[in-house]
């Protein structure tokens, strides 16, 4: 268990997919305006990527490697599987969300079909499997990144509603504004990686 | 790269429209710092030239070979699963290219790692299937994915010349500015550039941050400052 927990702090906190990876920045740059959005946009990461890690580790060790069911290495299909899969997760959060929350189906707009493309979560199964992690420690994993990603998209988005009122210089208004933001973020995490996640 | 020339040779005989589709992504519809696309990438490989140049190479190959098999089924694509084929497609591609720098420069494949396969995942690449190769017959398609690869390629190398530059002191592992002799620049004996050393916030994540902010400032507020956010 302590494993586990280990792997949840250093994929949300030290590891941190936004901050550390750069990983699903284009969502993150967008839709940050707002924190309400920005809450809703980060909810849908943690679920989407806590469900799509585990099953795209059954697939990835029941399927593709060599030990698995085919008996042979069908690792050169494992892109087309692992956005198979992500995508088909996407679109079922979609029609959840859209039954159940019709306004922050709303307010989220295009970005909803947007997490398929996401880097984030197609890196995180990625990154996964470059760990080498067994099934609950991938669990651990997808939960902790996603969560990671959440704070740092409400973070960024609570401080964009702030700096509207600031004296911004006119070229660096909006985006760029956006990724030095990002940036200082990005250094306020890495004071993190002194935490020792043995510790827990 | 030499495909980049031949279509660049031919659109000038098409006429104003091709070339527009090729000059347009470069500055006035910049895939990086107007529309926002496929930053997850850019930052991470632009630690060095060698990474950043193979990674534009890959993308502006999938970009190009992706819109233009897409403008080819456009019509028989159904529309409620546009977005599973336009992925198969893409995916398809992009395990070509992973194999084929796997074969190719295993040094340089190992040290991309996941990024390869995060192609798949630039939003450059499902945006102009979504806005351009849907839309358009295959050429203007393979026009557009090569301007659009360009302006993604263009941004991507300047970054990593800055960041590799002055976090490492080398262009392409080349030696400039460094503290022995194995660079040009030998700032341990050199009087007039004693006092400079290299600066490793540049190597670190958040400088890719800083330097493509700044690059945006720079693009906004003196090139072309009809592009400054109102809002």
């Amino acid at each position: 268990m302590g494993d586990l927990i280990n792997i949840f702090i250093k994929s949300a906190f030290i590891e941190n997919l936004a901050l550390a990876y750069f990983l699903g920045m284009c969502s993150y740059l967008a839709v940050s305006k707002s924190v309400k959005t920005a809450f809703g946009l980060g909810l849908a990461v943690i679920f989407v990527l806590g469900i799509t890690m585990p099953i795209n580790w059954v697939i990835n060790s029941y399927l593709l490697s060599d030990t698995g069911i085919f008996g042979t290495d069908l690792t050169f299909l494992r892109f087309i599987l692992f956005i198979a899969v992500i995508a088909s997760m996407v679109q079922l959060v979609e029609m959840v969300i859209e039954k159940s929350s019709p306004a922050l189906y709303n307010s989220l707009g295009i970005f909803l079909p947007l997490i398929t493309v996401n880097c984030a979560i197609l890196g995180g199964s990625l990154f996964m499997v470059a760990k080498e992690y067994n099934f609950a420690e991938s669990v651990a994993f997808g939960l902790g990144g996603g969560f990671g990603w959440f704070l740092a998209i409400i973070g960024i988005a609570a401080i964009r509603e702030k700096i509207r009122y600031s004296a911004v210089p006119p070229g660096l208004r909006g985006l760029g504004m956006a990724f030095i933001l990002t940036g200082l973020m990005g250094m306020a995490f890495m004071s993190l990686m002194g935490i020792d996640p043995a510790a827990f | 790269m030499s495909e980049v020339k031949v279509a660049e040779k031919k659109s000038a005989l098409f006429g104003k429209n091709e070339k527009k589709l090729l000059i347009d992504p470069l500055n006035d519809n910049n895939p990086i710092t107007v529309q926002v696309l496929g930053i997850c990438s850019a930052l991470a490989v632009t630690t060095l030239m060698n990474k950043a140049l193979v990674m534009s190479i890959a993308v502006i190959f999938v970009l190009a070979a992706s819109n233009v098999l897409t403008s080819l089924l456009r019509n028989s694509i159904p529309k409620q699963v546009r977005m599973i084929v336009q992925l198969v497609i893409i995916a398809t591609l992009v395990t070509v290219v992973e194999l084929a720098l796997k074969a190719l420069d295993y040094n340089t494949f190992k040290e991309l790692s996941v990024f390869i396969g995060l192609i798949i995942t630039n939003c450059i690449i499902m945006g102009r299937l979504e806005a351009f190769a849907m839309a358009n017959s295959p050429w203007r398609a393979f026009l557009d994915g090569i301007g659009n690869g360009l302006g993604y390629g263009i941004i991507l190398l300047l970054v990593a010349f800055i960041r590799e530059l002055f976090g490492k002191g080398t262009v392409f592992g080349f030696g400039i500015i460094g503290p022995d002799a194995g660079y040009l620049i030998n700032t341990s004996e050199s009087w007039l550039f004693g006092w400079y050393a290299n600066n490793n916030l540049m190597v670190l994540f958040p400088s890719a941050m800083f330097v493509i902010g700044v690059l945006i400032w720079i693009h906004r507020g003196i090139v072309n400052k009809s592009l400054v956010d109102v809002s």
